[in-house]
């Protein structure tokens, strides 16, 4: 097996572009991350393109627009983790040696407003039982009984990523929110409020990765692990109507968390920076324990010792993370991977984590898909 | 007045003993879930058993839904949960009770059917809820 290297960044911002249709998105973080790593036509033996809302053939409407098609190209869907399930998949074609270098990419145009997703039959919608920030608010009830976090926690951890996004040039919400400005907001369902979640929007973010550590800034892959859920918990990703009272099944963080550290030769003491799904702020918290960044059942002391903050080690979401970038589904692992690029370089900028060498990438969602990066310079 | 139709069928049945849930339960590892399937989602077996379950529960879990969601054409707020059956099976649930003062873990629940909306033809559709049992 060889090592693999991201040898090029691309990056759309993260918002709402009216104009731009997602091809146009795709086709310009494409562009950025192929000219950054120098690759032109025949740079690249193969595609893959993360996305869930753009339709038919959408990584190949991107290839096509840009002139570059002709290669394998393969368009993945894996709910939240869709960007880094193609990336997974592209990594494996050159540590395996098929393939030298392989172009991964991801973008969405997300609808406004809750998420409407195929997922749930049609007979769930209509019985109210397909309301995604309701599942989201159970999640966060359950958290706030079994681990020792309180409602103010979740705003703080909510405050903490809008601080880090104010830093960050390509996310959707770049202002300073105060913990009482988030609890005063309107309750979206209890005990959620609008500022502790965070915004579908549109993006586009794209990785070159090679068999070679081409130019000065490459950083090497050092695992990428997917994994879906066991059944078992009525909670889980995967929205099921029902589960079982037992505990103890593995989720899919924790088994992708423990697939990652395995095929890396890295251990998690060695973490710099983390960039953690944080759909809601109970998920961020949540998203911790399953990472093992705190105990299970610590998250609130966590928050409360300022373990989400960018000045703690490891650093955490210091791109803001959804909560600041807003979350288009395809696109939102990969931009995790391009900000934790950034900062393996030293070049985030007034965002950078001093002296990060080691970053973990970590999106869940949908299906139930989880996927955890580790990237190492 | 148009006959209620269920939102969707095989989910409950509401015969002379009262409402109950229609659950599946596994002939290999007798694990229960729900709505029923033949083939079990723990063990992938086959010929799973349809078993009535409820009509009491415990609240586990709870929240009120503000803003109708996609697809939803019902009264909103409503309430929205996880409640535990007998035999440790989890169901999501829609609650009666959208006030969450009056709602806490552990608060004994029972099933009831209730209508959810009107649909173009002038017929009520009715889906299964658990409410309080001392409301």
């Amino acid at each position: 097996v060889r090592p693999v290297y991201v040898t090029g960044v691309g990056l759309h911002p993260f918002g709402r572009f009216a104009e731009a249709s997602v091809t146009s998105l795709g086709a310009h973080a494409v562009r950025q991350a192929l000219a950054e790593a120098g690759c032109g036509r025949d740079g690249f033996q193969a595609a893959f393109c993360g996305t869930v809302y753009s339709g038919v053939a959408a990584g190949h409407k991107v290839l096509t627009a840009l002139g570059l098609s002709g290669v394998p190209t393969v368009n993945v869907e894996a709910g939240c983790a869709s960007g880094g399930a193609a990336l997974a998949l592209g990594a494996a074609q050159v540590a395996g040696g098929r393939y030298d270098t392989v172009l991964v990419f991801g973008m969405e145009k997300m609808p406004r407003g809750m998420i409407r997703s195929s997922f749930f039959e049609p007979w769930r919608e209509e019985a109210g039982l397909a309301a995604t920030p309701a599942y989201f608010a159970l999640r966060a009830q359950r958290l706030m009984l079994e681990s020792d976090v309180r409602l103010e926690d979740l705003a703080r951890v909510s405050a903490v990523f809008h601080r880090h996004g104010v830093d960050n040039p390509h996310a959707m919400y770049r202002k300073a929110l105060g913990v009482e400005e988030i609890l005063a907001s309107q309750v979206v369902c209890e005990p959620l409020r609008l500022l502790m979640l965070c915004a579908p929007n549109e993006g586009a973010a794209a990785v070159v990765l090679s068999a070679r550590p081409d130019g000065p800034g490459a950083v090497r892959v050092a695992a990428a692990a997917l994994r879906s859920h066991h059944a078992g918990s009525v909670l889980g990703e995967h929205t099921p109507m029902s589960g079982l009272a037992e505990e103890g099944v593995a989720t899919p963080t924790e088994m992708a968390v423990r697939d990652a550290f395995a095929e890396a030769d890295l251990l998690p003491a060695d973490v710099d920076v983390v960039e953690l799904q944080d759909t809601d702020a109970a998920r961020a918290i949540l998203s911790a324990e399953e990472l093992g960044l705190c105990r299970r059942g610590g998250g609130g002391r966590w928050v409360r010792e300022g373990g989400c903050e960018r000045g703690t080690r490891p650093a955490v979401n210091p791109s803001g993370g959804l909560l600041s970038k807003g979350e288009p589904l395809g696109a939102s692992a990969l931009g995790q991977v391009v900000e934790l690029t950034w900062q393996l370089r030293g070049a985030a900028g007034p965002r950078q984590v001093p002296g990060a060498r080691v970053g973990l990438a970590h999106t869940v969602g949908r299906g139930a898909n989880a996927c955890v990066m580790l990237l190492a310079r | 007045m148009a006959e209620a139709r269920a939102v969707a069928p095989g989910l409950f049945t509401d015969g002379a003993n009262g409402p109950r849930l229609v659950a599946g339960r596994c002939a290999t590892c007798a694990k229960p879930h729900f709505p029923a399937a033949s083939i079990c989602p723990y063990c992938g077996a086959d010929g799973c058993e349809e078993i009535h379950a409820g009509p009491e529960a415990r609240l586990c879990l709870f929240t009120a839904v503000q803003t109708r969601p996609p697809g939803y054409r019902g009264e909103v707020p409503y309430g929205f949960g996880v409640v535990e059956l007998a035999g440790g099976l989890r169901v999501v649930t829609r609650l009666t009770e959208a006030r969450l003062e009056r709602l806490r873990p552990g608060l004994a629940m029972r099933l009831v059917i209730e209508p959810v909306f009107t649909d173009d033809e002038g017929r009520p559709i009715v889906c299964w809820a658990f409410r309080p049992e001392e409301a």
